[in-house]
């Protein structure tokens, strides 16, 4: 808190009441529903539109934190949502403001990441008359917000903020959005929000009907070779314990999809990590040929399926979800579970007479581990392999350390070679891949964490330059965070897809130049470091931990570094490539 | 393969993926598993869909921001209001597969405005209404095929006749064919809007969403 603001609120709480003020605007309508929600933190930028509502901010315990770029505030604010499982808030100004928050709640929208934005407006009398700094910020967001809401009136604008807030946190999560036009939020208002409530229509199902689950309790009894593959719903609903529980009971091996690593321990013996474009060769393998899929909690991304058609193809697919739409909806499943996950594996749990035989399966997947193994080739006078900087942060750090990615090469060797085994510990942008997620994410899954929880952040170089700006914001709250800058000075996905498709043509995927990202670091009021050779790397891993605030270390690692087992976009899960010959 | 194999420069060892073991079945391109030896992908079929929304801001563009964001193919689609001032009725036209038609049910009723959503039965009443509008070079015989089709004359001047159909779908398509043979200046069709037939309810509104009426 600013200590202008401390200063004021001393002042004023001299006299020591304990009960709020009667609020008397729209604004402080707003803030009181934000605090009745139980909100701690807000990311955002200042601007015109919503300068009432910062007013009404001024007064209030919540705390702000004033962000670099508002796509800096709505990534925050997502990986906040992620690790806290609460809606994480941004706030931004109509226009710019509100555009610049576009790509964080696609990103939201796509994750199901609970997030709600609040944007100012101009007022409604300038509503459709091209005003200065209005956009229509509700049509612009409607096909990317669970629910977004045009605010009519002060009087009501509190309980919109609140439904807002519950919509984004209840059943299938996702980012919700609310337009406050100036008037409205500097309107007098003596009504004081009622509790966060979502609309009497929205009813999301808890159980699954017990039929369903019965017939396909029967089904999966019946699998010679099951598999559990878990979303990230499994993780959103809190559903790891159970799903864990019931692994292990019934001995079935568990493949996750990258938003679902975390909800089961990748070092048990059941699992076989995650399955998809980058997954592990034994998860790509089990999931082609097993003949029973139980799927929690995911919607058969295609960077899961790869092509459908060749998509688990001997299975029976049994598919819970709180979304019903999400049934069949890419994959055709035979058994449509609609229910909370928790909720539908205690039921299943329940309805299952008898564990399926999967002692040979079982066998057949250890035997893939062993053919398909993550083992990389280390030369030491070679240039530094990127998967061996990721272990070795990951040995230096407890289990319960968060780790938040940018998006390409190195957010894959981040989610291969780093052994995660808590939910709520990989916050990353899977549904949208947006370069740039990784250092507010950062930001935003520190104030999240635990005090003694570790938040590291592995950035591509292009993506960190996306979004470094607020490292100025780390800075500033003195955030006890590590980025480690994978720097292959290459837009490196781009250049591995060049390399496979594009007859090597690199066509603006080299930077050919780079800032000195440890240089830059120092300047936004970081510590910098660099690593070049294998020998610095123990040493330097150790040293930025160890610092207080933020810090960042620039890893210059091998440039022609690939991100293997691949499976070709739209192409066959089984057939995955290790090697570029077998693109 | 011999796990203790070193791994190679450049990528991961394991063996190539033609030696690998392989599934026997497949899915087609709508993610149903099928014989693979025949390729079937499930035809399009034309039918209606209803939806009942409460009346808010937005809703019009909600409903139809589904149809073109998922790519979901409308013949018509109509709106008006309903025996309860706070809801209107839409009424959607859609040739699609299966698969897809499930779909829209399904992603219609998660939008929070939409209070209930199905598929209707082919015994529905359906109607549409036309507007045609003809040189009047011949008035009797536009007369004539008028009253073959139950129409109605609205405006009949020295130039032209404008005629108003109403009917099923086949029947507009059959007059509109007929009244080709005039020279048709102008037509605006509303599209279909239908109810289920006799006790059967169109829409239920859960107790919770009902207004007074
Ligand atoms: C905002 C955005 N723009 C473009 C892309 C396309 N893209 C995907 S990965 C990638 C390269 C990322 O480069 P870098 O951050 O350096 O990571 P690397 O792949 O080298 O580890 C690009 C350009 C994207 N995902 N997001």
């Amino acid at each position: 808190m600013s200590s202008e603001r401390a200063v004021a609120r001393e002042e004023r709480d001299g006299e020591q009441d304990t009960d709020p003020d009667p609020v008397t605007t729209g604004a402080e309508s707003v803030v009181r529903a934000l605090e009745n929600a139980g909100v701690e933190y807000l990311f955002g930028v200042q601007g015109g539109a919503i300068m009432p509502v910062y007013d009404a901010l001024f007064d209030s315990e919540m705390t702000h934190v004033t962000m670099a770029h508002e796509q800096g505030a709505v990534h925050a604010a997502d990986a906040y949502g992620i690790v806290t499982g609460k809606p994480g808030i941004c706030m931004a100004t109509s226009g710019p403001g509100a555009t610049n928050l576009v790509t964080g709640i696609a990103d939201a929208d796509m994750d199901s990441d609970p997030v709600v934005a609040l944007t100012g407006q101009v007022p409604t009398d300038f509503v459709g008359s091209d005003a200065f700094q209005e956009t229509d910020t509700t049509g612009v967001t409607r096909p990317i917000t669970k629910e977004n809401y045009f605010a009519s009136d002060a009087d009501s604008v509190g309980d919109t903020v609140g439904e807002a807030f519950a919509m984004a946190a209840r059943g299938r999560q996702g980012p919700t959005l609310v337009d406050l036009p100036k008037d409205v939020t500097n309107g007098d208002t003596d009504a004081e929000p009622g509790p966060a409530e979502t609309p009497p229509t929205y009813e999301p199902s808890e159980t699954a009907e017990e039929r369903a689950v019965e017939r396909a309790s029967e089904a999966f009894t019946d699998a010679e070779q099951p598999v559990i593959l878990v979303g990230g719903g499994v993780i959103k609903s809190e559903a790891s314990e159970e799903l864990r529980a019931f692994a292990i009971e019934h001995e079935v091996p568990v493949v996750t999809t990258m938003p679902g690593i975390g909800a089961f321990p990748e070092d048990h013996p059941l699992s076989l990590e995650w399955a998809g474009m980058h997954g592990t060769g034994y998860a790509n393998m089990a999931l082609t040929l097993t003949d029973c899929l139980f799927a929690v909690g995911t919607r058969f991304d295609d960077r899961l399926t790869g092509g459908v058609e060749t998509f688990a193809p001997d299975a029976e697919i049994i598919h819970a979800d709180i979304d019903p739409a999400e049934i069949s909806k890419n994959v055709e499943a035979e058994y449509g579970l609609v229910g909370d996950a928790a909720a539908v594996i205690e039921q299943f749990d329940a309805a299952l007479d008898e564990s399926p035989e999967t002692e040979a399966w079982r066998a057949q997947c250890q035997e893939w581990k062993r053919e398909y193994p993550l083992d990389y080739h280390i030369d030491e006078d070679e240039p530094l392999r990127p998967e061996f900087v990721v272990e070795a942060v990951d040995a230096a750090t407890d289990d319960d350390t968060i780790v938040t990615t940018g998006v390409g090469q190195h957010q894959m060797w981040a989610s291969q070679y780093w052994t995660f085994t808590e939910p709520r510990t990989w916050v990353s942008s899977h549904g949208l891949g947006a370069m740039g997620y990784g250092v507010p994410a950062t930001i935003g899954a520190r104030l999240a964490a635990d005090e003694d929880q570790s938040v590291v952040c592995f950035d591509g170089d292009g993506s960190f330059l996306m979004t470094c700006q607020e490292l100025t914001v780390a800075a500033r709250e003195e955030l006890d965070i590590t980025v480690f800058v994978l720097n292959n000075e290459y837009i490196g996905m781009v250049r591995q897809w060049q390399d496979g498709f594009f007859e090597g043509r690199h066509m603006a995927s080299d930077y050919n130049w780079m800032p000195e990202f440890d240089v830059l670091a120092e300047a936004f009021g970081a510590n910098g470091y660099r690593i070049d050779e294998y020998d610095e790397v123990e040493d330097t891993i150790e040293a930025a931990l160890d610092d207080d605030g933020p810090s960042v270390v620039d890893v210059h690692i091998d440039p022609q570094a690939d991100v293997f087992p691949m499976v070709p976009s739209g192409g066959d899960n089984g057939r995955f490539a290790l090697r570029g010959d077998h693109l | 393969m011999s796990s203790d194999e070193e791994p190679p420069k450049r990528g991961l060892k394991g063996p190539a993926p033609e030696e690998r073991a392989r599934p026997e079945g497949r899915r087609n391109s709508q993610g149903i598993r099928i014989d693979p030896d025949v390729e079937a992908e499930q035809p399009p079929r034309r039918t209606t869909i209803t939806a009942l929304v409460s009346n808010q801001p937005g809703v019009l563009s909600e409903v139809s921001g589904l149809f073109s964001r998922r790519q979901f193919n409308i013949e018509s689609l109509t709106v008006g209001p309903t025996q309860n001032p706070d809801w209107s009725r839409v009424t959607v036209v859609v040739e699609e597969p299966d698969p897809n038609i499930d779909q829209i049910e399904k992603q219609l009723d998660k939008l929070v405005p939409v209070i209930h959503t199905r598929e209707l039965d082919d015994d529905a009443v359906r109607r549409e209404l036309v507007l045609v509008k003809v040189s009047a070079d011949d008035p009797q015989r536009i007369h004539a095929i008028t009253e073959m089709y139950d129409g109605r004359t609205l405006d009949a001047g020295p130039q032209t006749v404008t005629v108003e159909l109403t009917g099923s779908e086949r029947i507009i398509d059959d007059a509109l064919d007929a009244f080709r043979q005039f020279d048709v200046r102008e037509i605006a069709r509303t599209g279909h809007t239908a109810l289920a037939r006799g006790e059967t309810k169109t829409s239920i509104a859960p107790d919770r969403v009902k207004t007074d009426e």
